[in-house]
């Protein structure tokens, strides 16, 4: 106990000098939201595993270790290459703040806006303030409510009814710990008025180092807006990431979320999704591969409180080494909402003898007429099918292989733009067993 | 090109097999018939390297080497493939990457350079059609899906792409109705070039009628107990395997 309440100093430490720092700058309204979350915060601590949501996510060897609030740094565009893809709309963040130096914006439609929050914040507040903080809750999320806390910088897009943007939008955050371990705190804020449409992919890479990457992405899809995100969560391998992503949509809207999380020391992402309105359609699929003493946890939270709602999950698994993993979906049907049609799975291949994963899918339904299914799977490679490639002339090594990716390509597959899912591909490929 | 000596093996203690012999030739059609239970998809899973059987005696020599050695892999890659009485579903790997990946494992071990995609996609699209098969299932996961009959085209479909010196075919004719039978049989009849073998294993004359074996041999309770030419798979439709199993018990 008392080590936890020595972290909530230590991270709250940096506030006050933030706090006066930004005094002069920002709006009353940005700094009451500050000053509200660094309470929660201080009133929470970090959570333990007492706490229902993190029982299965240890945070002791994050509140064992120290962060620096991590700074603005130089990263050369040669650094960032490997990261990059082409024919994007590219927007890089260093340690949390907008690099417009490695940042390659084509032309974009009127009626849309996208940059760093930063600069929204000064110049557009009555588009930012309606939404920021709003989908978000922080008062039973602690890392929530220290992003909130440490709020400053990260992506900002903004659609006006039917501006579709044909390329997509790369968010890449990087991480650039050297030797003191650093935190950042990214928050996005993204919103697609009616009709509009995007793609969006958010990256988080670190180039070395031992450091906390904390960020929070709020989305707002409105009516009949379409919305394609991915999250590619490749941190360093002794990194921390703890994620939150909120998802408000409106009436008939579409939106699909892929997240692909290659894990970390820790590794999470909350993502919470309320359909809050008729005819939506959300989808949000998942895989993840950790090896060695990697950890990884998903936990999905879809909310449908309207009629005539579909929400499909897939997240699936591939864990190797002594890596653990979490995933932990709830689906709430609400009362009013009927004629929903919720589905979640969550399918796990173990590679090793000492990998674990928890999994615990979970449907809360309090309306009658619905069509809701769940279900996870743990198992092994078939030995069967490893006798039958094998049958055919491929050896032991390939046969594992060309199973295990099996097993995860179609995921992949669903990805719609090609240069991302031909990165990917290469990056499982990369990761098998050898 | 295959010499069976005197073959034992086990599953779990218990004798399976108790002493085959059995030598074909290149170019020779070899079956095997016999009631259930006889040790007809044991003998097949030994020759292929499948590890649920123990050897306990005997020896098995392809092309003069000791094929128990071998791992399965190196069976398929010397020409020995079997097809699968049950054909396997594999899950997210489509038949063409599959059967790229073993036709290029095979050329390497031979020390051969990888094939041409192009040529490959010519030599799979034309191979899949004389077993009509749809072309669109080169895309779609191994067995997934499939029927029974498509899983035994599937099935040879595969050997004739990877082209065996000797097959074996496991029950192969199990599940399938006449036309698919006569369609599976007249691809395999078209890999008998005179040097190819082939070891039918059934447990019905019928699939014989298509594809008529040089030779038949009758597998009860472990040993074979009668060989012949094609006349006895005939004969046996006949009498049953009655008469060979009482003898087989005195």
């Amino acid at each position: 106990m008392t080590q936890a309440i020595a972290n909530k100093v230590d991270y709250l430490q940096a506030f006050e000098p933030f706090k006066q720092q930004r005094s002069a700058i920002d709006s009353a309204s940005l700094q009451s939201l500050r000053q509200r979350a660094a309470q929660r915060f201080q009133e929470l601590g970090l959570p333990n595993r007492r706490l229902e949501a993190w029982k299965y996510t240890d945070v002791s060897l994050l509140a064992r270790s120290s962060f620096e609030r991590a700074v603005l740094s130089s990263v050369s565009p040669a650094a960032i290459q490997p990261f990059v893809y082409d024919g994007c709309h590219q927007l890089v963040f260093v340690n949390g703040y907008w690099a417009p130096e490695l940042s390659r914006v084509e032309t974009l439609p009127a009626g849309c806006i996208l940059g760093s929050l930063a600069e929204a914040l000064q110049e557009h507040p009555d588009l930012v303030e309606p939404y920021l903080g709003k989908g978000a809750s922080f008062e039973d999320h602690a890392f929530t409510a220290l992003n909130t806390a440490f709020l400053e910088d990260g992506a900002f897009l903004y659609l006006l009814p039917g501006t579709v943007i044909e390329k997509p939008i790369h968010l890449l955050f990087i991480s650039t710990a050297k030797d003191q371990a650093t935190v950042s705190y990214p928050r996005n804020l993204l919103v697609a008025k009616a009709h509009s449409q995007a793609t969006i992919i958010e990256s988080y890479v670190g180039l070395e180092g031992s450091y906390f990457t904390c960020p929070v992405t709020e989305i707002v899809a409105d009516e009949n807006a379409v919305i394609d995100h991915y999250k590619i969560q490749r941190e360093q391998l002794k990194a921390f990431h703890l994620a939150t992503m909120q998802v408000q949509l409106g009436r008939n809207s579409n939106f699909s979320s892929l997240s692909i999380a290659l894990g970390g020391a820790l590794a999470r992402t909350d993502l919470h999704a309320n359909l809050d309105a008729e005819g939506i359609d959300c989808t949000l699929n998942g895989l993840y591969l950790v090896k060695d003493d990697q950890r990884v946890d998903h936990h999905i939270h879809v909310d449908h409180r309207k009629p005539h709602g579909t929400s499909h999950q897939l997240f699936k698994g591939l864990l190797d080494g002594k890596s653990q993993a979490v995933f932990s979906g709830k689906v709430y049907v609400h009362p009013k909402a009927q004629k929903t049609d919720a589905q979640q799975s969550n399918r796990n291949l173990l590679l090793s003898d000492d990998a674990l994963v928890h999994t615990n899918p979970q449907l809360e339904i309090f309306a009658d007429d619905v069509k809701c299914s769940h279900g996870a799977t743990v198992g092994q490679l078939d030995k069967e099918a490893i006798f039958y490639l094998r049958s055919r002339g491929l050896d032991e090594v390939a046969a594992r292989r060309l199973l295990t990716y099996g097993f995860a390509s179609d995921v992949l597959e669903q990805i719609k733009i090609s240069v991302v899912r031909d990165h990917l591909e290469q990056l499982l490929s990369t990761w098998l067993p050898a | 090109m295959l010499e069976i000596k005197n073959l034992h093996a086990t599953v779990d203690d218990r004798e399976i097999l108790k002493g085959i012999s059995l030598t074909i030739n290149p170019g020779e059609v070899h079956a095997i018939m016999g009631p259930n239970g006889s040790g007809k998809s044991t003998l097949a899973g030994v020759l292929s390297g499948r590890d649920l059987y123990a050897v306990t005696e005997g020896e098995v020599l392809y092309e003069g080497k000791n094929l128990l050695e071998m791992p399965p892999e190196e069976r398929a890659q010397e020409g020995l493939l079997l097809s699968f009485q049950y054909p396997v579903e594999i899950p997210g790997v489509s038949n063409i990457y599959f059967l790229k990946a073993a036709l290029n494992a095979k050329r390497k071990h031979h020390g051969e350079p990888e094939m041409d995609a192009m040529d490959f996609l010519l030599l799979v699209k034309d191979k899949i059609k004389k077993v009509n098969l749809d072309e669109a299932m080169l895309h779609r996961s191994v067995n997934e899906g499939f029927s029974g009959g498509e899983k035994k085209r599937n099935e040879v479909f595969h050997l004739s792409v990877l082209e065996p010196k000797l097959a074996i075919l496991d029950e192969t004719d199990s599940g399938l109705d006449i036309d698919a039978l006569r369609v599976v049989a007249d691809n395999i009849n078209a890999l008998r070039d005179g040097k190819r073998s082939f070891l039918v294993i059934t447990h019905y004359q019928r699939l014989l009628e298509y594809i008529v074996p040089d030779y038949v041999h009758v597998l009860v309770d472990g040993r074979i107990v009668r060989s012949g030419g094609k006349e006895l798979a005939l004969e046996l439709e006949q009498t049953g395997y009655k008469f060979e199993q009482e003898a087989a018990r005195a």
